[in-house]
């Protein structure tokens, strides 16, 4: 229960934001709120990587775009050339692809948005594996810097192939309908019900890495944090670990960017720059690492003034400024300068008895 | 019935040999000593054996398997559990959590379970904090359960590194120095310590540097000097053996 109440609060903020944009009429805010909260649930993802198992990863943004992406140009690009192939005739078979017009009324045949999504993320988690075991066998700066190399990959892939639009991106992505009354879409008319959607989505994230990190195995990822050497005599597999972690956070990546992207209605080569792997870091370093409400809270401050303009063309220059200075001032996030320095290590409130809740 | 058996160890370093030839038996039950002057590869010899180092050559017999060259957790899944010269907490963790993770191998839940705090974990939750806590009375330590690990006094963490190691609920405990940087009356408590291990049913093998503890509480003694077995005998005897006292004290 102590779990469940501990979001409570949260979830009252969320609704007052809401209430509040509607009575002055302020609703325009909460496209970048719904945003923002999907941007922030890669965060809190990368921020499990981070803080707690202790990995770097200067890639993340290429998780993002493989969800988006791959999500974007299954639901848009037309299999009618391919009409007679086998494995097309097998999808529209299971029901899996849905037949349209376009705008100039030809005949169009793509992959529902269900499909496409569970598609993109299961590519996005195996490649994460794919990548994940060669490369997490570094450590510090190798490993962020092996990180960034599958980074730029994913960038200059999507940049290159005229299937993923090149400069252009794509658009036009359609409406993703989850399930009867929801749908993701960037319509004025359902503008609230997918902040809520989207602050669902990232409270549920939230709720669920929180859990993983007072269990068995939270527990032996800030151990692996704390000596690697000590977890390993424990009997903690750390190789494994890192891996399902690494994992798991892009697959919390591949979410954001399935769900934004449809969101939005399409996606461009800068949601795969490295410039956006390296914000997601910054954003996580002022939350503080090891601290999964600060991250997420940094997540939704930091991207809704970013998507507001309040930093304009100066955006990518004032993250990497961010993370100078917090690096320099406040290595364990700007949190920690509130509740000063001494609780430091501080985590996700540590063990408690709560067996029960 | 030796529970753990070292045949012709060899571990090189370029050109230096740390453990040279070495070759000893522990018998399930004792509390087995490995004494030597400073830099007779005592550390590495530990090391070789729970799967922090691989040897060179040789053979690391434990419970009838051949360990070395295996993974530090896959020794640990058999039942080896050691602490170190250095302590070595996990930082940002509680006493209570670092002994938590020692039960990490008696735990099932795995990524989505824990995710879900799903039912089936609660009651395995609540018995890895009841054990954990049992443990940390057990060492006296029961008050600092929930301060940081890395803030207790160094006697203290060197309890909680204890009782880290216990709660593995291992059949073999390899102590890497346990009385080091303790004065002579926690030394005397450390030493009753071993003995309680030992008659709970862990075979002990440890490091020491502290004679009067290791002759008090050894059942048998390693000496290495140079990386080399020197002498292994029973207390009284290496406390007479000509080459032992030679190397401590010189000609």
């Amino acid at each position: 229960m102590k779990r469940i109440l501990a979001i409570l609060p949260l979830l009252a903020a969320v609704v007052l934001v809401q209430l509040l944009t509607t009575w002055t009429g302020t609703q325009f805010y909460l496209t970048q709120m719904t945003m923002a909260a999907y941007y922030s649930l890669l965060i809190i993802g990368l921020c499990v990587l981070m803080g707690y198992a202790g990995q770097i990863s200067l890639g993340h943004a290429g998780f993002f775009a493989i969800g988006g992406y791959l999500s974007a140009a299954l639901t848009t690009r037309s299999l009618v050339p391919f009409k007679e192939a086998a494995l097309v005739r097998l999808l529209d078979s299971c029901g899996l692809l849905h037949a349209g017009k376009d705008l100039y009324g030809a005949e169009l045949l793509v992959v529902t948005p269900w499909a496409a999504a569970v598609f993109a993320v299961l590519v996005a988690a195996l490649i994460a594996v794919a990548i994940g075991i060669p490369v997490l066998k570094l450590k510090g700066h190798y490993l962020a810097m092996a990180t960034l190399g599958f980074g730029i990959i994913i960038y200059r892939l999507v940049l290159a192939t005229p299937w993923f639009g090149e400069a252009d991106g794509i658009s036009g992505v359609p409406p993703f309908h989850l399930f009867s009354g929801v749908t993701v879409s960037g319509e004025s008319s359902v503008r609230i019900m997918n902040y809520y959607l989207a602050w669902g989505v990232l409270l549920s994230g939230l709720v669920l890495l929180i859990n993983l990190m007072q269990s068995r195995i939270g527990r032996a990822l800030r151990a692996i944090h704390g000596s690697e050497e000590a977890a390993d005599a424990m009997g903690v597999n750390i190789a494994r670990f890192k891996l399902q972690t690494f994992v798991l956070s892009a697959v919390f990546a591949a979410i954001a960017g399935v769900l934004l992207t449809h969101y939005n209605g399409g996606i461009g080569p800068s949601e795969a720059g490295v410039m956006k792997s390296v914000r997601y870091v910054a954003i996580v370093a002022v939350g503080g690492m090891a601290h999964l409400w600060g991250a997420m809270f940094m997540g939704v401050l930091l991207n809704f003034l970013s998507l507001r303009g309040v930093f304009g063309s100066y955006d990518d220059a004032v993250f990497g400024l961010i993370l100078i200075v917090i690096m320099l001032f406040a290595p364990d996030g700007i949190l920690s300068l509130l509740a000063g320095r001494k609780k430091k290590a501080a985590t996700v409130q540590p063990v408690q008895q709560d067996g029960e809740a | 019935m030796a529970i753990l058996s070292v045949e012709n160890l060899h571990r090189r370093f370029g050109g230096l040999h740390a453990v040279n030839d070495v070759s000893f038996q522990v018998t399930a039950g004792q509390i087995k000593a490995v004494i030597g002057p400073n830099g007779a590869g005592k550390t590495t010899l530990f090391n070789l054996v729970s799967g922090a180092l691989m040897p060179s050559s040789g053979v690391v017999r434990f419970q009838g398997k051949d360990i070395q060259g295996r993974r530090p957790y896959e020794i640990a899944a058999l039942g080896m559990a050691r602490t170190y010269q250095n302590i070595k907490m996990f930082a940002g963790m509680t006493a209570l959590e670092n002994v938590m993770v020692g039960c990490h191998l008696r735990g099932k839940a795995g990524f989505f379970s824990s995710m879900l705090h799903a039912p089936w974990t609660w009651g395995e939750e609540r018995a890895v904090l009841k054990k954990s806590m049992e443990l940390l009375e057990l060492l006296e330590i029961g008050e600092c359960a929930h301060v940081l690990a890395t803030s207790l006094a160094f006697g203290q963490q060197r309890a909680v590194e204890l009782a880290r190691a216990l709660a593995m609920q291992p059949s073999l405990l390899l102590l890497d120095e346990p009385a080091a940087g303790l004065n002579i009356y926690e030394t005397a408590e450390v030493g009753r310590l071993i003995t309680k291990i030992r008659d709970m049913g862990i075979t002990v093998l440890l490091v020491e540097h502290d004679m009067s503890l290791v002759m008090d509480i050894s059942d048998e003694i390693v000496v290495l000097c140079f990386g080399e077995k020197i002498a292994e005998d029973l207390p009284a005897a290496i406390q007479n053996n000509p080459e032992v006292i030679r190397i401590y004290l010189g000609e």
